[in-house]
């Protein structure tokens, strides 16, 4: 036998989960310690000028979009997966997770380019979770949807890796 | 088939129907358009998110 030294694949999923606190946090009771319920995530839209990116910490509604039937921080994402994850190797692993519906606007009219979709974690004070770009769009009397990747360590939306 | 539009719902034998994709290595886009008398009067649009976020997590050696 020989040890190899890893992070933990299960430990990258159990972050997600919040099942680790590593140090002094604040956050939004989740009920129960022992059964903590499921945090909130939302997706908003964003303009084509506006500057989300890795150091995007939490939603805001600048730069967000704005038109009929869209109302400001965007639409609550179905999630009725939770994260897991999966070794491929005694080093390396993948923990991931995906949205289990697209995410769609119903007959809204942006009319003014968006490109972004900002994912939130409205529970716990709008933190931020992830940045997703597209090619420009607008929508007029539509729906506008995004389709979700399959919930694999290939394709999920959501991956933390090692090698 | 009736189309929601700018002007309410209108039969979508009226109106002039546009489709398109846009599909490289980020994701796929199919829009539909349709315009009555030259005005975009409906847009829908669907996004196929083909990257994900993926950062690389690291542990370092001890020693």
């Amino acid at each position: 036998m020989a040890n190899t030294q890893a992070l933990c694949t299960s430990f990258m999923s159990e972050l997600m989960l919040g099942q680790h606190q590593l140090g002094a946090s604040t956050i939004t009771s989740r009920t129960s310690l022992t059964s903590p319920t499921t945090d909130t995530v939302k997706a908003a839209l964003f303009l084509a000028t506006a500057t989300l990116n890795a150091s995007t910490t939490a939603y805001s509604a600048t730069g967000e979009v704005s038109g009929t039937n869209y109302v400001a921080g965007g639409v609550t994402v179905t999630n009725a997966v939770a994260p897991t994850s999966t070794n491929s190797s005694t080093t390396a692993g993948v923990a991931y997770w995906t949205p289990s519906a697209s995410i769609a606007y119903t007959t809204v009219t942006l009319s003014t380019s968006f490109d972004t979709v900002l994912l939130y974690n409205s529970t716990q004070s709008n933190k931020a979770i992830s940045v997703h770009t597209f090619t420009a769009q607008t929508v007029v009397a539509g729906t506008f949807t995004i389709l979700m990747p399959s919930n694999t360590t290939a394709a999920a939306l959501i991956r933390f890796s090692t090698t | 088939m009736l189309i929601t539009t700018t002007n309410g719902d209108m039969e979508e034998s009226l109106l002039e129907k546009l489709e398109g994709t846009v599909d490289n290595d980020n994701e796929l886009i199919t829009w539909v358009e349709y315009r009555y008398e030259g005005e975009l009067v409906h847009r829908s649009a669907k996004v196929v998110l083909k990257k994900a976020v993926s950062p690389f997590v690291e542990v370092a050696s001890l020693g």
